[in-house]
């Protein structure tokens, strides 16, 4: 049998007694996302794991202590990582109209040399894509944002963002769906609603989708 | 669905809870559950249930209960002084309630959650897998909220096993609640701290800051920095520490948002996650650096405690 496909980047590391944080990566990057998407959905289906999440480019398993160790599940991690990823399916694209009024803007397009009109330009040309739904319910962080809007997260989070509101951090753009605690900056709104609590899944995106904004005057 | 008990006074902060929907987490949803594990399991192997049957868990304050009818009961976790018709009533223990007994609780002594089971497990909305209530969605428990009076309290079923009175789980069994020591691994971040912040991060004391509820513990002690490139975000597990820019670390709790991308640089053991949720505001923590090993050791002797009530 020919060794597995090796998988140098590959860090496995605990996060405490009973899980573990598997990172493919470090860049943000539609085929690793892809990947974890996959590994994760290979972990779920053993009996030793209870929960496996995707991240951007990361796995986290929280695994049943009787069943496994932090090396067993390593080994079992190591060995699906280097498994091919299933061809990853182009996913649904969600077209989201924004209200481009953010309490955020204007301290943006500031610190970026940009004006208001020009970072609304910017964040409405690319497809974005959903990397994962996480956070709090319907979340979805898209990307990648362009290089020209990057700035990092506010030092000091807001303790409440209103739903609905549209928000930039890093190469990543999403939008709260619910009021909640986020330190990402808002330069936009919409009245699209991402967590539908009477769904299954309660959410609008999912992990894979496509998203485009388009701004609209309030 | 017979109703067992009626609530003439909701307390601060009571909801329905069980072990939580960690299902729902790929859709961003919290997993959710019972903060004291310990404690609300315990509640219902000492009635006759199982461990994932649905408690009450009563922050801060008791609530006021009437049995409307009789019922086996257990009171687990923090210390309200509880009280059948003014009498003081053990805790950790179980004890029948006949129709029109009056329970109570005369204030905190110590800790910061209290769980109640009720024999057959108590009835609640069931959301993805769960009946836990979720505030943030309005969803599972009690029509999603905290109890408030008038509500009525209804068994979901037959316990598993036979109503007995006077089953007990003694002191030396339970976690250490009064150490306020918080075993913990270091994380897959900790080496964004420099030498001295974690250094600091294991030696010092942490105060819970006022800002602490089901989703996490903002802590306030000496000054975390950590260095690196912002992370993608990763999914995350109860129990992490996270430090955001600010350098004052976060402990996440039951509620705590599936994903961040702020470093972790610790993560809470299994069995420290009891002592941690009866912590309130005001109170002093600290982080012990345990082997692995120490870890599953204390996790299996809870494990074992929790078994000897089956």
């Amino acid at each position: 049998m020919p060794p597995p496909r090796s998988t140098p980047r590959l860090r496995i590391q605990p996060l405490g007694d009973t899980a573990l944080l598997a990172e493919l990566g470090t860049r943000l990057d539609t085929a690793l996302n892809t990947r974890a998407i996959a590994l994760a959905a290979a972990l779920k289906k053993r009996r030793d794991v209870r929960q496996a999440i995707a991240g951007y480019a990361s796995v986290t398993v929280q695994f049943d202590p009787d069943l496994a160790t932090h090396d067993s599940l390593a080994a079992a991690i190591k060995r699906l990582a280097a498994k091919h990823p299933p061809m990853a399916e182009p996913g649904r694209l969600h077209r989201i109209p924004v209200i481009y009024d953010g309490p955020d803007l204007q301290e943006v397009a500031e610190r970026l040399k940009l004006s208001p009109e020009k970072i609304v330009e910017v964040h409405t040309r690319p497809i974005y894509r959903v990397f994962l739904v996480g956070f709090v319910p319907g979340w979805a962080y898209l990307g990648p944002l362009p290089e020209e809007l990057e700035v990092p997260r506010r030092h000091v989070p807001r303790t409440r963002v209103p739903a609905g509101s549209v928000a930039i951090a890093g190469r990543q753009t999403g939008i709260y769906p619910l009021p909640t605690p986020g330190g990402w900056h808002l330069i936009g709104r919409t009245t699209v609603k991402l967590y539908l609590p009477d769904s299954d899944p309660p959410c609008l995106f999912r992990a894979g989708d496509r998203v485009k904004f388009f701004a609209i005057q309030p | 669905m017979t109703v067992v008990l009626q609530v003439s006074e909701p307390g601060l902060f009571t909801t329905v809870q069980d072990l939580g929907r960690p299902g729902a987490m790929s859709a961003g949803v919290q997993s959710g559950g019972a903060m004291d594990r310990f404690a609300h399991s315990a509640a219902n192997l000492l009635v006759g249930n199982d461990p994932g049957n649905a408690t009450l868990e009563c922050t801060f304050s008791g609530p006021h209960l009437v049995a409307e009818h009789a019922c086996l009961i257990a009171i687990t976790g923090a210390d309200f002084d509880p009280r059948v018709n003014g009498a003081p009533t053990p805790a950790w223990t179980s004890v029948f309630l006949s129709a029109g007994d009056s329970l109570t609780f005369n204030g905190r002594r110590a800790g910061a959650r209290v769980y109640i089971a009720v024999a057959g497990g108590i009835e609640a909305d069931r959301w993805l897998g769960s009946l836990s209530t979720n505030v943030m969605a309005a969803r599972g428990g009690k029509q999603g909220r905290s109890l408030k009076a008038g509500d009525t309290l209804s068994a979901a079923g037959e316990p598993r096993r036979p109503a007995v009175s006077g089953r007990h789980l003694p002191q030396q069994l339970r976690p250490e609640y009064g150490d306020h020591t918080l075993q913990a691994i270091p994380g897959p971040h900790s080496k964004r701290l420099n030498p001295e912040g974690r250094r600091l991060l294991f030696e010092s004391s942490y105060r819970v800051s006022r800002d602490a509820d089901r989703m996490g513990y903002r802590l306030e002690g000496p000054q975390l920095n950590t260095t690196g490139d912002e992370l993608l975000s990763f999914g995350l597990v109860p129990g992490a520490v996270q430090v955001p820019h600010g350098g004052q670390p976060i402990l996440l709790m039951a509620d705590h948002q599936t994903a961040g991308g702020y470093p972790v640089v610790a993560t809470v053991i299994s069995a420290s996650l009891p002592v941690a949720a009866q912590l309130l505001p005001g109170d002093e923590a600290r982080f012990g650096e345990i082997p692995l090993e120490s870890a599953q050791r204390m996790r299996k002797a809870l494990e074992s405690a929790l078994a000897s009530l089956r």
